[in-house]
């Protein structure tokens, strides 16, 4: 398996999404000017400040030339795992349903939360038992997940919804505790939490390596 | 020409003429600009730079002392450890986030300006009481310009403390230190070389922010209209910084640059002038070359604006192309703006108009330096804190402290940093005394560093010498509780006026206290900054010297926490030969509104120096569950936080003095056969378990007392 993970002018965990992926497999760093993917099998969209989010998280990211080749590869069924800022691009992108809003407390929130797996029949989520819960942390700013409640209905009885914030661990107010999510074809999965930071038990957690896991599981397409 | 243009710039009638003598004329307005803002406080030390010559500035692990942009020191593997500390006092009050955004943006720009890659942010804040709304504007403020900054530049903020007193209501403090990791063979010196190198501004274009910033609110004492001031503070900009950081970084792995400056206080002028200083060289600046935001900018406003994010740098002219190629897929601004010559003046020009001609040595070394004249007063200057409790019941006691502003968790700050960014942090804040990263996260290597920053100015308050002697304890004591050997410090001395007898005293003998503990315990000094003229309407604030200590980790997984771990661990408690503890000038003594005392008792600094080999030594044994210094609020306190950071209870027996300060104390605990084989004086004093902490005949459950602490959480809401 090979990870591609952008890096977008005010990316900031990108390099640690880098050594998280190289965990379970090959990895490297694919530039936001260039539309070349490198013909990775997964791409990582990594956290941060794309462009400074001076206007709106994401909004301007998700014109990069990297971009419109990313929305390509998910068009044809290629994996793309959003994180934090990742999971607000592709929002922006309209490759996931939804959008992410300003915490509720209105306060940047770095917390160890946990997690509770609501699906496991996705390739971001395989590796994982039903229900488990795993400890990853969350920092954010605009992490409050928001949809309307037909499209919440929606992705409920698609299963789209396979990461849930477990009781008394939503740090931002997101509707029905929803941390993590994938598009209605299961290819596109993005979550507020950071996997990347929870792969060693040496820095807090290693339950996030199972999302690396369970990518890394899937079968490359010829 | 008005009567006397230098007064107003914060030059004496006799400096004036020394400018003049040196320059053989008299200088022309952006001379005197510049030259005013170079012979300030806050670049030339003038007041204080005599008595820092007598700190220790040698180690063996040094690599690179004072005087550069940031120190640094050897880790081994030929990796080195860049830090600083730098304050951000008087920006901070006049507009508390972007003053504290950009103290954080500054000292970052220190640090990769000597070649090294941020890695950890710290902070040490000083507001009034938390009861004030002003205090609660400043550090709402603060922690947030502090997490902006940080947190969307991508460097983790692990660790700092705060503290409230009343001295701090019109003047806050804020601190920032900042390090970075680096090869030897990058470590970058700011000094100019090579005459007709190229001297090319990277980064942001400048403005007529912060303009006169350094000579207007660092040098000078806050007056009540501090609106007045706000245009002198600077705007941030994290993702401009970023990018200029990414692109100096990548510039000094090719080698490009000869040498490499930041822009901070008095921006150009005192880059480079101190560049061409270092260099022994001159430099001429064409100020038309200066990207612009505004059009209209006279040149002496461009030659001593503080617009943020910008670098300065020196290249050899083939360099250029490789310099522009870089900066351009950065998307960082840089111009050609002059060259360096071999005629030891800064000449400043304006396209073919010399608009200014300086000595270099004039600006950087003529300077005057002032003798203090220090007198110890007579009796306390500080007036008594107000009291808050009434108690004398150590059961109401306890949480009372627990709950104070000074004791109580600092959770609902430090949640609004990112800790975890770049993926070393291994201990991250409250997880125990020091924060502990591990060098190189790419790798199967547990080495790694302990940092922490630390500065009680209410001690210092009552006892100058003997407080700065504790900080610089009670520092190293932090990291000694996870195994962490200091290699070096940063200081940043915080004072009110020096030229006030009182003032002249409290920083003689502060500096001398810590000449005295660094030398008694091998430490040198790396580098760091003064802050004077803290004071306001009520008077100086607390004498506050802030020290930042990093310290070798040789395995991070042995790092031991600070909370109580299983059932029927034991608890010990080591601590100096012939140790008192004390109540005066303790959290206690604060909370009953005592006077505080002139003079605290005398630290044996040998035997304290004795136990921190000893609990260091324990620590790297990777045996202990838990190692926490008995700091502030005394033992009750100590022996509470451990309960509270491991949410299970303890039983010990009773103590004299449950509520008495002093250094040098540690509560350890761990597994029965793990504390047993201290290698130091120990006594066992109980064991852990339950769900309530027992001392004696008093109790208090566990959940009671982690409610207590998190008196913190209203500030934020």
């Amino acid at each position: 398996m090979r990870f591609g993970v952008i890096r977008f002018p005010g990316s900031c965990d990108e390099t640690d999404a880098l050594l998280a992926c190289r965990r379970y497999g090959d990895a490297e760093l694919l530039w936001h000017g260039d539309r070349d993917l490198k013909g990775v099998d997964a791409v990582v969209v990594p956290g941060g400040f794309s462009y400074g989010d001076y206007l709106r998280v994401g909004a301007i990211a998700r014109f990069s030339p990297v971009m419109e080749s990313v929305i390509e590869f998910a068009a044809s069924g290629g994996h793309v795992l959003g994180i934090c800022n990742g999971f607000q691009v592709l929002c922006e992108a309209r490759l996931l349903p939804g959008a992410l809003l300003p915490n509720h407390g209105r306060r940047f929130v770095c917390r160890q939360v946990d997690l509770e797996v609501a699906n496991v029949n996705t390739p971001f989520t395989s590796a994982c038992q039903p229900g488990q819960l795993l400890s990853i942390p969350v920092k954010h700013f605009t992490g409050r997940f928001h949809a309307p409640d037909e499209v919440l209905e929606g992705m409920e009885a698609h299963g789209q919804i396979i990461l849930r914030y477990a009781e008394g661990n939503n740090p931002n107010g997101s509707e029905r505790d929803i941390a993590g999510v994938t598009n209605e074809a299961g290819n596109v999965m993005g979550l507020m939490p950071h996997p990347e930071h929870a792969v060693d038990p040496l820095t807090g957690s290693a339950d996030g390596g199972l999302l690396f896991e369970s990518l890394s599981r899937q079968t490359v397409p010829a | 020409m008005n009567a006397s243009p230098h007064r107003e710039l914060g030059l004496t009638d006799a400096e004036y003429e020394l400018i003049c003598q040196k320059m053989g004329r008299d200088p022309n307005g952006l001379e005197l600009a510049v030259f005013s803002l170079m012979w300030s406080e806050h670049c030339a030390y003038k007041h204080s730079k005599k008595l820092l010559r007598g700190l220790p500035v040698e180690g063996p692990h040094l690599l690179m002392g004072p005087g550069e942009n940031a120190g640094a020191v050897d880790v081994g593997d030929g990796v080195a450890i860049a830090f600083k500390v730098e304050s951000h006092n008087h920006p901070s009050a006049v507009e508390p986030f972007q003053g504290a955004a950009t103290g954080v943006g500054g000292i970052l720009r220190d640090v990769f300006a000597v070649g090294a890659r941020p890695i950890a942010v710290l902070d040490s804040l000083r507001f009034g009481e938390l009861e004030s709304p002003r205090s609660l504007y400043l550090l709402d403020g603060a922690v947030s310009g502090i997490g902006h900054y940080g947190n969307s530049i991508g460097v983790p903020t692990i660790g700092g403390e705060v503290y409230f007193e009343g001295a701090y209501e019109q003047n806050c403090l804020v601190n920032a230190m900042c390090l970075g990791i680096a090869g030897h063979d990058r470590l970058t010196r700011s000094a100019a070389a090579g005459v007709g190198n190229l001297l090319v501004l990277m980064g942001a274009r400048t403005g007529r922010d912060g303009i006169g910033g350094a000579s207007v609110l660092a040098s000078a004492e806050l007056d009540t209209e501090d609106d007045s001031k706000r245009p002198t503070v600077q705007i941030g900009d994290p993702f401009e910084e970023k990018r200029v950081m990414e692109a100096c970084l990548e510039l000094l792995d090719r080698g490009t640059l000869t040498s490499l400056q930041d822009l901070g206080a008095a921006g150009l002028s005192s880059s480079s002038s101190e560049m061409a200083s270092g260099g022994g060289v001159g430099l001429d600046i064409d100020v038309s070359e200066v990207p612009l935001r505004e059009d209209d900018m006279e040149p002496f406003e461009i030659m001593i604006s503080e617009s943020q994010e910008r670098m300065l740098c020196v290249i050899e002219p083939h360099k250029l192309d490789e310099l522009t190629e870089v900066c351009d897929r950065w998307e960082v601004r840089s111009s050609v703006i002059g060259e360096v010559t071999d005629s030891r003046h800064l000449r400043v020009l304006d396209g073919g108009e010399v608009v200014g001609d300086m000595p270099v040595d004039a600006l950087v070394d003529d300077c005057p330096l002032y003798d203090l004249e220090p007198a110890a007063p007579s009796e306390q200057i500080y007036p008594a804190p107000p009291r808050t409790l009434d108690a004398d019941d150590p059961e109401e006691i306890l949480p009372a402290l627990l709950g104070s502003a000074n004791l109580c968790s600092r959770r609902p700050l430090f949640e609004q940093y990112d800790p975890i960014v770049q993926s070393r942090t291994v201990r991250r804040p409250e997880d125990a005394d020091a924060a502990v990263l591990r060098l190189y996260p790419e790798g199967d290597s547990a080495k790694g560093i302990a940092v922490s920053i630390d500065g009680n100015g209410r001690r210092v308050a009552c006892d100058p010498y003997t407080g700065t002697v504790e900080a610089v304890l009670e520092c190293a004591a932090n990291l000694a509780c996870v195994g962490g050997e200091p290699l070096g410090l940063t200081n940043c001395l915080n004072f009110g006026n020096p030229e006030k007898p009182h003032v002249a005293w409290q920083l003689q003998r502060s500096v001398a206290g810590m000449t005295d503990a660094l030398t008694a315990i091998g430490v040198p000094v790396v580098g760091g900054n003064v802050s004077l003229y803290n004071e306001s309407g009520g008077g100086p604030i607390y004498p506050t010297p802030v020290v930042g200590m990093v310290g070798a980790v040789p395995d991070v997984a042995a790092t031991p926490g600070a909370g109580f771990g299983e059932e029927g661990d034991l608890i010990a408690l080591v601590q100096p030969a012939g140790f008192a503890a004390s109540g005066a000038g303790s959290e206690l003594a604060k909370l009953r509104g005592e006077e505080l005392p002139l003079g605290l008792p005398a630290i044996d600094i040998a035997a304290v120096q004795a136990v921190l080999d000893a609990i260091r030594a324990a620590a790297r044994t990777g045996k202990l569950t838990c190692i926490h210094d008995v700091a502030e609020g005394g033992l009750a306190v100590a022996l509470a936080e451990c309960c509270a950071a491991g949410g299970i209870g303890a039983a010990v027996g009773g103590f004299d003095d449950l509520f008495g300060e002093g250094v040098g104390r540690f509560l350890v605990s761990g597994a029965p056969a793990a504390v047993e084989a201290l290698d130091a004086d120990y006594e066992l004093v109980g064991t852990v378990g339950g769900d309530e902490l027992r001392i004696g005949d008093l109790a208090w459950s566990v959940n009671a007392l982690t409610g207590a602490r998190e008196s913190l959480a209203p500030a934020f809401a």
